[in-house]
């Protein structure tokens, strides 16, 4: 965001920053770490032209350079997440290593547990990482989904790369404490690794999600909690009343604010005083009885997911474990 | 007192009754990114050290089982204890976070910390019956999602500390900077260096890292 403040104005702010400046010169930021190779390009000619003279434009320089630094340092970020495969569903087979009926199945044994459950298990496959390790770019792609339930983090991801023949289940923070590193690491070795050697990609995906689900079921009464409090009620009441308060009071508060100063500037004058705006005369200056258009705007967001499949804002801290075979 | 009740005056009053309530709403909106970018670097940091002490209770645990053994590998297995022992030692508040010596420190010591465990993992592989034993392919499997989650906690923080540096330093929120928050220093990072060796590699025992 501050990215895009123009160079231009950095200038004339630039006697107040110096005080800061200096305090940030030692210190070990990753900018001064790819220091070096920008430094020739502090003296384009287009620098000459700034008034405030030699030392002046010299610090534009360093500022510009420091902008160049910045946005080298964000390139490679952005260059990684356009990568990412999108979701299309609780099975996203990029690799197209799993059959059609192992997927039907998956997809709706992983919608029935989430109905249940809340927690959100999704199976990945990807042809190549691109030579990045699995476990970031597991850990990317699980926050790009947010995977699992808001505030609860209860999601899975299970990520096969095909090329690289390595796995992950990686574990939201939410599941970190039922579905352990151990449980992880067992699942992949006991279930996918032999499956994978012997070519059977669905079957050791299916037996993971299997494994994983039972895991996960092993706790039951955490389990049944956790899916009332996720549960998305269709109508709730208490919503409903809060937001109609709040509007009433919304409007009392503000209205008469705008009542007083909306139709000045948006309406027609008519009078001394008096403006017509909206199809209603307002007279500010007096106690009106001039009403106020009531639409007290946009209303609350319904919050239910349409039809489509997509994560539920939860994160992951790396929990779960990787394999190969 | 003539000129203030001339109609132009009196047409802008609204206008400039809309700008007294605007400004401060504006003021507000620029004021506030550098307390909660301060804050949210402040958690990612807690969440590094958070993932670190992990680290360090799980090695007693793993010292035990190892000990059990392959008890002539001692030099080892105290180079572990020793370099645990001066990683928990080292400590840093986010108070002294903007302090890049305080945050050397503690980055040697916990690097210390990785390299001797890695020299222990490399041991490890020459005991068939320890790798088989239960208690520690579960204390490994805890250690591995530990060490990854230190590496993305370390993302974490960067990431954090990159943008609350970038509020004290940058166009809008410098401007803040200056009037109200001349007491902020920018915060210390990791080395990018370090950061791309993430978890130790078993096979190399003398990789160094997080």
């Amino acid at each position: 965001m501050h990215f895009f403040a123009p160079p231009s104005v950095l200038p004339d702010i630039s006697p107040t920053r110096g005080e800061i400046g200096s305090a940030c010169e030692g210190d070990h930021s990753p900018a001064s770490g790819v220091g070096e190779n920008g430094r020739d390009s502090r003296s384009p000619p287009k620098w000459g032209r700034c008034p405030a003279g030699q030392r002046g434009a010299r610090r534009n320089a360093n500022l510009a350079f420091l902008f160049i630094v910045l946005s080298l340092l964000f390139l490679p970020l952005t260059a990684f997440a356009a990568e990412l495969p999108a979701l299309t569903g609780r099975v996203v087979d990029n690799a197209a290593i799993i059959d059609a009926a192992t997927e039907a199945a998956l997809t709706r044994k992983l919608a029935d547990f989430e109905a249940k459950s809340s927690d959100q298990i999704v199976v990945a496959t990807i042809n190549s990482l691109d030579g990045e390790e699995i476990e970031p770019y597991a850990n990317r792609l699980f926050r790009a989904w947010k995977l699992g339930q808001a505030g609860e983090d209860n999601g899975v991801l299970l990520l096969v790369a095909n090329n690289d023949r390595k796995m992950r289940i990686e574990v939201g923070y939410g599941l970190e404490g039922t579905l352990t590193d151990l449980h992880t690491r067992l699942i992949i070795e006991n279930d996918m690794v032999p499956a994978f050697r012997a070519g059977d990609f669905s079957g050791g995906i299916a037996k993971a999600v299997d494994d994983m689900v039972m895991v996960l079921e092993g706790n039951p009464e955490e389990l049944e909690a956790r899916g009332e409090r996720n549960q998305q009620p269709p109508f709730n009441t208490d919503d409903l009343f809060f937001a109609i308060f709040i509007s009433i009071w919304a409007i009392i508060f503000f209205g008469s604010i705008a009542a007083s100063i909306l139709p000045p500037i948006f309406g027609r004058k008519l009078g001394p005083g008096r403006y017509r705006w909206l199809g209603m005369t307002f007279e500010p200056g007096r106690r009106s009885s001039g009403g106020w258009s009531g639409s007290s705007g946009g209303g609350w967001s319904s919050g239910s997911s349409g039809g489509g499949f997509s994560g539920g804002g939860g994160s992951s801290g790396g929990g779960g474990s990787s394999g190969s075979w | 007192m003539l000129a203030l009740s001339s109609p132009f005056v009196f047409r802008n009053l609204p206008a400039l009754l809309m700008m007294a309530i605007v400004l401060p709403l504006l003021a507000g909106c620029g004021y506030n990114t550098i307390p909660t970018a301060e804050e949210n670097a402040k958690a990612a940091w807690s969440q590094v050290l958070n993932q670190y002490q992990r680290r360090a209770d799980l090695i007693p645990n793993l010292v035990e089982t190892v000990k059990g053994y392959a008890a002539h590998e001692k030099d080892t297995l105290d180079a572990v204890v020793e370099a645990r022992a001066k990683a928990t030692q080292v400590t840093v508040t986010p108070e002294t976070l903007s302090d890049p010596e305080a945050v050397k420190r503690f980055q040697d010591s916990q690097a210390g910390l990785t390299s001797a465990l890695s020299r222990l993992l490399a041991v490890v592989e020459n005991y068939p019956d320890l790798k088989a034993n239960q208690n520690f392919l579960a204390l490994q499997a805890q250690l591995e999602g530990t060490e990854n989650r230190i590496a993305v906690a370390r993302r974490d923080y960067i990431q954090a500390v990159r943008e609350y540096n970038l509020t004290l330093r940058t166009f809008p929120s410098v401007i803040w900077a200056t009037l109200w928050f001349r007491d902020n220093q920018p915060f210390a990072n990791f080395t990018i260096e370090e950061d791309k060796m993430q978890t130790p590699k078993v096979d190399f025992g003398t990789q160094q890292g997080g």
